[in-house]
């Protein structure tokens, strides 16, 4: 196995790693690398087709969005390296990585951990029923339609804020964020986007969307600052209402809903899809024992991002798991200065 | 070659090997075996006879993948039948099972960890009840079980949940990869000369008689053979009845389970079994091969077949049960829900029975032991063929089979530098929450059982069986599946 040396190691391309890469590059903090187990750089907004990304008037496309942000940390000097996994800690400050060019150890003085955050897939969620084929995130399925092109199915149902509710108790806080308190607002945003995200996806597959359901009292498509409304057009919505089981053996053949009032329906569709219900993708922070936020477990972090360990900072959606891209992107631009702070101390 | 030309989804067969075929007509020729269901029992059974090479042996499975049954969705555990009822054919095809599953898996490479098993008291009348249960481990041959007072059950488990007076400690009983020792089986014997034909459900069973063929009826049409042996599972009963035996009825028996995140793995170290009571074995904990957590299962007779879905009654009864066992475990993200039907019959023990007059088999009521116990069942029925009157010929050993390690204590191959210096494809991590490569896709595309399904190949190779269920993963992983078949 190789080992390197680099004076940052930032983990995860997406807008809080990139815009922490480019800045650290830029104000000299030496050789700063990007590691990204995708193929391509730029996180979650490479796989958001619309316009959306990026702050007014400047609006652009997510992967439009996603290039700039890669343009800019190459130019200040930046490595970006994509289809490299973090794999595990081989050290305090030192990740054992994976590659097509092989396997190797990164030591740095500092690690950035940028891995963002996921939606809570249909199993996590406790949705009971069969386990039929047809069933996605709304990340899943804008990888399915926009990188591969896949056909998902005819008919879609999308469950959407407060959808769902767990067998049993929850689990957790949905939406919740942990240490950087969000407001409850942008929570509401976030699961909105999600929602937008999943509908628009559906639309551009081909596929119609048979309804959105929610637990909410009413629809709150309107919050989202999407430019377009454009495809809510015709989109029934199911307000007040779970999804109790999942029917179909091999594919998905329906759904079956609970309204609040007690009444129960079958909702026929061959595909579902999951939104909101952010969780951060702490693997690497709990495989490094990093101390942990309650809820859903975000590393715990302070004001200068840093985390229980010397050296190791979170940022992005990993430590706010509803965090929009620009956000992410200003809170990779604050975990720069604290990394470079961090620098400076221990020279 | 000397085999036909590729029938439509036949992987091509090496010379002396079976051939996979998932659609079109079956062989004119007629067979001296039919087993009937790939699950764990009739691969094992298939493998069995493929030591035998002058038989010319088939395997017939109404699914698209082998192991896609009972077997598939069950506690996955190693039994050392110490609980068995002593005397029983269970009892001691367990017992054999377990010796020669725990040989075959360390030289096939199907993941075993040898935890042990804590029966644990949470009340005065279980704990009186666990001299009865090491007495009868020690009827069954099970010499090493010893009472833990609760100051020694805490120590070996510090996480679990207070109120436990004492248990029972069983060493030897093991986890075990439930979709690679069916698998193993069912590719050694397609490399042995069996053909295996899947989507190829049985209908009906006519002839047998005066010496002539059976011939099954089937969703692919006629299939003659000499001898069937049927390893139905759920559907034993009913393919017994085109036999005209009224032997035994399966009652379907709903087990469902929940598998929670590797983070839980260090919660747990051994099986936890809750004392047995009348109601049956209760709701365990136990660790996987795979670095995971199960708990369950239910029990639920039904009369439904195809009811393999999960319920939240179900589900929440899991969980309150599991959160006295293991209060930290429900902290944990679950990682998949499912639900397993055992072939529970009215009797208590196996019904394996042969019928030498009409050249046929019955491998019944083969209950959660079936995988711990296949490997001798196999060998019981192959004796029972012999002594009905089939010739099975000369014996030969089995080239060992090699199957793709997927337990936690094997680093995957993009950790294994050798490897990934060898071949850039084990490089390349499709799936980062299991660590799955490109390479293991697509040589698991490419072996002689390949998967059918993405379910299949998650079987497989453990991909999209992470955490983020394929959020991350899912459409690349599908994109290769598809370039595969394409």
């Amino acid at each position: 196995m190789s080992a390197r040396e680099v004076d940052v190691l930032v983990v995860g391309a997406g807008p809080a790693g990139l815009v922490a890469a480019a800045r650290l590059a830029a104000l000299g903090a030496g050789r700063v690398e990007v590691l990204d187990g995708d193929q391509g750089a730029g996180g979650a907004p490479r796989y958001g087709a619309h316009r959306g990304y990026g702050t007014w008037p400047r609006v652009v496309t997510g992967p439009a969005y996603a290039r700039r942000l890669v343009a800019v940390a190459q130019r200040a000097g930046a490595v970006v390296r994509t289809g490299v996994t973090a794999l595990d800690w081989a050290g305090p400050l030192a990740l054992e990585t994976a590659g097509p060019l092989g396997v190797e150890t990164v030591s740095a003085r500092a690690v950035v951990l940028a891995t963002g955050a996921r939606e809570r897939p249909r199993a996590a969620r406790l949705v009971p029923g069969t386990r039929p084929a047809g069933v996605y995130t709304t990340g899943e399925l804008q990888r399915a339609v926009h990188q591969f092109g896949q056909h998902i199915g005819t008919r879609a149902v999308i469950v959407g804020a407060g959808g769902t509710a767990p067998a049993g108790e929850a689990t957790g806080p949905e939406d919740a964020t942990c240490a950087q308190t969000a407001t409850g607002a942008e929570d509401a945003v976030a699961a909105a986007y999600a929602e937008h995200a999943a509908v628009t996806t559906v639309r551009a597959s081909g596929a119609s969307v048979v309804a959105l359901v929610t637990g909410l009292s009413r629809a709150r498509t309107g919050r989202a600052p999407v430019a377009d409304l454009r495809p809510w057009r015709g989109v029934p919505l199911l307000t007040g209402a779970t999804v109790t089981e999942l029917l179909g053996q091999g594919r998905l053949s329906g759904v079956r809903v609970r309204h609040r009032d007690g009444g129960t329906a079958v909702l026929p569709c061959d595909t579902v899809v999951f939104t909101g219900a952010f969780v951060p993708d702490h693997t690497l922070a709990r495989r490094g024992g990093l101390t942990l936020a309650t809820g859903v477990r975000c590393p715990a972090v302070d004001a200068a991002l840093r985390t229980s360990r010397p050296g190791v900072f979170a940022t992005g959606a990993l430590v706010r798991p509803t965090a929009s891209a620009p956000a992410a992107a200003r809170a990779g631009a604050r975990a720069a200065h604290a990394v470079l702070a961090h620098l400076r101390d221990t020279c | 070659m000397t085999a036909p030309g590729p029938r439509e989804g036949s992987v091509t067969a090496g010379p002396g090997e079976g051939s996979v075929t998932v659609a079109g007509p079956l062989p004119v020729r007629p067979y001296d075996v039919t087993v009937v269901g790939a699950g764990v029992v009739g691969a094992a059974l298939a493998r069995e006879l493929a030591r035998h090479p002058r038989l010319r042996v088939a395997l017939v499975e109404a699914q698209d993948d082998v192991g896609q049954g009972t077997s598939k969705a069950n506690t996955a555990i190693l039994h050392t039948g110490f609980d068995a009822v002593p005397g029983s054919l269970e009892a001691r095809l367990v017992r054999e099972g377990h010796r020669l599953l725990s040989a075959y898996a360390a030289e096939s490479g199907i993941p075993v960890e040898p935890v042990g098993a804590l029966l644990v008291a949470w009340d005065e009348d279980q704990l009186a009840a666990l001299p009865g249960l090491a007495d009868k481990a020690r009827r069954n041959a099970h010499d090493g079980v010893r009472p833990l007072d609760a100051a020694e059950l805490y120590a070996r488990e510090p996480h679990l949940g207070p109120g436990a007076l004492g248990a029972l400690h069983v060493p030897g009983e093991s986890v075990i990869c439930p979709w690679t020792t069916p698998l193993a089986y069912a590719t050694q014997a397609v490399r042995h000369g069996v053909d295996l034909h899947l989507g190829c459900r049985v209908e009906s069973v006519t002839g047998g008689t005066g010496g002539g063929h059976q011939v099954l009826g089937t969703t692919r049409g006629p299939l003659h053979t000499r001898w069937l042996v049927n390893a139905a599972g759920l559907h034993a009963d009913t393919l017994d009845r085109m036999r005209g035996h009224e032997d035994f009825t399966v009652t379907p028996r709903r087990g469902q389970l929940l598998v929670f995140d590797t983070f839980a793995r260090d919660l747990v170290r051994h099986i936890l079994l809750p004392v047995p009571t009348a109601l049956g074995k209760g709701v365990l904990v136990a660790p996987t091969v795979h670095g995971n957590v199960l708990l369950g299962p239910t029990a639920e007779d039904l009369d439904d077949r195809t009811a393999t879905g999960t319920t939240a009654e179900g589900l929440a009864g899991l969980r309150e049960k599991g959160r006295r066992v293991l209060p930290a475990l429900l902290e944990e993200e679950v990682t998949a829900v499912y639900a397993g039907l055992r072939a529970a019959t009215e009797h208590d023990d196996y019904r394996i029975t042969a019928h030498p007059g009409q050249a046929y088999v019955t491998v019944g009521g083969i209950r959660s032991t079936g995988l711990t116990a296949s490997l001798a069942i196999a060998a019981h029925v192959r004796d029972l063929l012999a002594d009905s009157g089939l010739a099975l010929g000369p014996a030969r050993d089995l080239e060992p089979v090699h199957m793709p390690r997927l337990g936690r204590t094997t680093p995957r191959p993009c950790r294994v530098p050798e490897r990934v210096a060898a071949d850039p494809e084990y490089g390349v991590v499709v799936c980062p929450c299991e660590q799955v490569s490109r390479g293991e896709i697509r040589d698991a595309l490419a072996t002689t059982v390949p998967p059918r399904s993405l379910d299949g190949l998650r079987r497989r190779t453990r991909a999209r069986a992470g955490r983020c269920q394929g959020d991350t993963c899912g459409a690349a992983v599908r994109e290769l599946f598809e370039q595969a078949r394409r």
